[in-house]
């Protein structure tokens, strides 16, 4: 196991090294006149300006050059201005990550209990109605689109039934007290600073607005994890160890607990894993449906408008930190499964 | 992986004992054993299309999924006779629908949405455009860029993986960390990306930027499994078999590796249409996939994005396209599922 571990982390650096590769090849894909005119607004009547602009960042250098000076800024921690935001990309990404995490925080369990629950529920009711069930939930949450799903949960459940609001973290005149001057903002996650500043109004008011976007990021993913699990308890389930079990005479409860669970649980773990990686970009369309200010939403206002530098930043971000997520999953999957850490 | 697989092709099975070509040529046993021994060790599958057609027919949620898919077919096919271009009653929309098919016919331009009525049946967006054109028309968009994209990565994928399981080495090794790289990107983030960044150059127009930015994202789910699936058959008994006889490399290839391989390619890329048309249309309800009054399903839905205080009344902008991606995309996935379940307890292979 160790030997797959370093061969990992060796590639790592070869992996990253790519992604900006990737990233800067698609960045070329733009000539200087359009790169230079992201900068300069009313093109056509300041050709001089751009052929400043053009000079000045080097835009018109050897590809490879450029590379190098475009890879020592992104080091420098600097990954361009943001057309969009109106400031440094990376003010950009770090001013609405907490948003988004607080959105992916609140989904990590639902996600969790849930999906794996109804796929063991599923599995111990093979073929009986449950089941049935419950496998066309899954079959039907794969088959629908994450904006549409967005789109029908705000229409019914805040708009017809007026449950829930129809977007954003709080109430405008709560907001107001948590962009104002009494409010001490230790995380940017609205629930946890609630907690942290003592009020409860906010704290609650930010659960209510979590409720519809939670569910909207949830739902997919309850339906592949109902999926693997359903499928990962069943194969388990046939087991010769769990044959032994029963013939031993353990009560079908002991048995499901004891050896068919654990055992289930490996492929879940990796797949879990992967959702929850997945999530930090999956939050796109559902903030932008619901009008929550983080970086997903900041992504797709950029990619409209055609902000290339704030998209490239945020997806060379977003790259990192999936490629280090997916490093760590293999290597839990491959601490946690005997068969690999003892071979 | 690569090693020990690599050795299975290109060196004759350990020779224990005398074997029985040694002994015989052929016409000495009185019948071709040659013949013979190829009509067995011909790979194991006998899931003749026959097969797979009475097994998607008699399974009560793939027969779903095909009477769906089906009716989708005639639809797109009869696009220009359910919805055909009102150009005699309007001759404006000479600009639209009679200008480009495609182009969703455009009544007035008030914002207000027009809820289904006599004139449209199932009303208008926002900005006036006809839906029920727009989900007719869509639907042959929707198998154009569906069948276009998996087909493109399908052949991507199949070329770059067979090459890799082929060459092994460092082809391989290459390869593969390209793959890695490009699977490093979240897909829906990258596809924006580049769909982006080609929009931004004015020689990509139309569907093209987004068309491409998913391929490019594609290819590499098939490649790896192209090229596990065809590691895993180059150990079968059946190679070996052929290869003691004689065969050569293409013939092995040709005759007992692609076939076999390629079956849980065709399940996934069947389960991938119906997924690469939901991304088509999350990215032309961003506005990033097709241009303002295509006919596209996420395009249609798209101007709902700014009435949500008002959904209530203006549903049918939502309902309507999105019943129609909801079931199209779910007789993918029966199918898809159909598909696997059919190939499946035969085939361990996918799993390399």
């Amino acid at each position: 196991m160790t030997a797959y571990i370093v061969r990992r982390l060796l590639l790592l650096p070869v992996i990253l090294i790519g992604v900006t590769i990737l990233i800067f090849v698609m960045l070329t894909q733009l000539s200087p006149t359009q790169r230079a005119s992201l900068y300069v607004s009313d093109v056509p009547k300041r050709q001089a300006e751009l052929d400043r602009v053009i000079d000045q960042y080097g835009l018109d250098d050897p590809v490879p050059q450029q590379y190098v000076r475009w890879m020592r800024t992104i080091l420098h921690g600097d990954l361009g201005w943001s057309k969009t935001g109106k400031e440094p990309v990376v003010r950009v990404i770090f001013g609405h990550l907490p948003a988004t995490i607080e959105l992916a925080l609140w989904a990590i369990a639902p996600i969790l209990f849930v999906g794996i629950q109804l796929g063991i529920l599923s599995a111990l009711n093979h073929n009986k109605l449950p089941d049935h069930v419950l496998r066309i939930f899954s079959i039907l949450g794969t088959s629908l689109p994450s904006f549409l799903a967005g789109l029908l949960l705000l229409m019914y459940f805040a708009v017809v039934l007026k449950w829930f609001p129809t977007g954003g973290r709080l109430t405008p005149e709560l907001q107001r007290l948590v962009d104002g001057p009494t409010w001490n903002s230790v995380t940017g996650v609205y629930t946890l600073d609630a907690l942290l500043n003592g009020n409860m109004r906010v704290f609650l008011d930010a659960l209510h607005h979590l409720v519809l976007p939670v569910l909207a990021l949830s739902y997919l993913n309850w339906a592949v994890l109902l999926r693997v699990t359903r499928s990962s308890m069943l194969e388990t389930l046939r087991q010769d160890y769990v044959r032994t079990a029963r013939a031993k005479g353990m009560t079908e409860n002991r048995v499901i607990q004891r050896h068919a669970r654990p055992n289930a649980m490996l492929p879940v773990v990796t797949i879990s894993g992967w959702l929850l990686i997945g999530l930090l970009s999956g939050v796109a369309i559902t903030e932008t449906i619901f009008n929550w200010p983080g970086i997903g939403k900041r992504f797709i206002e950029a990619a409209t408008n055609l902000d290339v530098v704030t998209v490239l930043g945020f997806v060379l971000f977003n790259g990192m930190l999936l490629i280090i997520g997916n490093l760590v999953v293999d290597v839990l999957y491959a601490y946690l499964d005997p068969r690999v850490r003892l071979s | 992986m690569t090693d020990s697989m690599e050795s299975a092709f290109s060196q004759k099975p350990p020779r224990a004992t005398a074997q029985i070509e040694d002994l015989a040529l052929p016409g000495e046993l009185g019948f071709d054993l040659q013949e013979d021994l190829a009509a067995v060790t011909v790979s194991d599958t006998s899931r003749g299309w026959r097969r797979i057609a009475r097994g998607l027919l008699t399974n009560p949620s793939s027969l779903l999924g095909t009477i769906i898919l089906t009716s989708f077919a005639v639809i797109a096919i009869l696009a220009p006779v359910i919805a055909p271009c009102p150009v005699e009653e309007y001759p404006r929309q000479r600009v639209y629908c009679g200008r480009d098919a495609y182009l969703v016919p455009k009544f007035g331009h008030s914002t207000q949405p027009v809820p289904p009525n006599s004139e449209h049946r199932f009303g208008t967006t926002v900005d006036q455009y006809d839906i029920f054109y727009g989900v007719v028309w869509g639907t042959r968009t929707a198998f154009k860029v569906g069948i276009a994209i998996t087909a493109a990565a399908l052949f991507i994928g199949l070329m770059m993986g067979s090459t890799s399981a082929y060459y092994g080495g460092w082809i391989d090794e290459t390869l593969m960390r390209v793959v890695e790289i490009f699977q490093a990107f979240p897909f829906f983030l990258a596809a924006i990306t580049l769909a982006t960044i080609l929009r931004a150059n004015p020689r990509f127009q139309g569907t093209l930027p987004a068309v491409i930015a998913l391929i490019a994202f594609s290819w590499t789910g098939y490649a790896r499994l192209v090229r596990a699936d065809i590691l895993s058959v180059k150990q079968r008994e059946y190679v070996w078999a052929a290869r003691s006889l004689g065969a050569g490399d293409f013939y092995i290839i040709r005759r007992h590796v692609l076939p076999n391989s390629i079956y849980p390619v065709l399940v996934v890329a069947s389960l991938d249409i119906g997924t690469i048309v939901l991304t088509f249309a999350a990215l032309s309800f961003f506005g990033i996939g097709v241009p303002d009054g295509y006919a596209d399903w996420g395009q249609m839905i798209s101007s709902a994005r700014n009435r949500i205080p008002s959904l209530d009344k203006d549903w049918y902008i939502v309902v309507f396209p999105g019943l129609a991606i909801l079931l199209f995309s779910l007789s993918w996935n029966l199918i898809g599922d159909a598909f696997r379940d059919l190939l499946d307890p035969r085939f361990t292979g996918s799993k390399a």
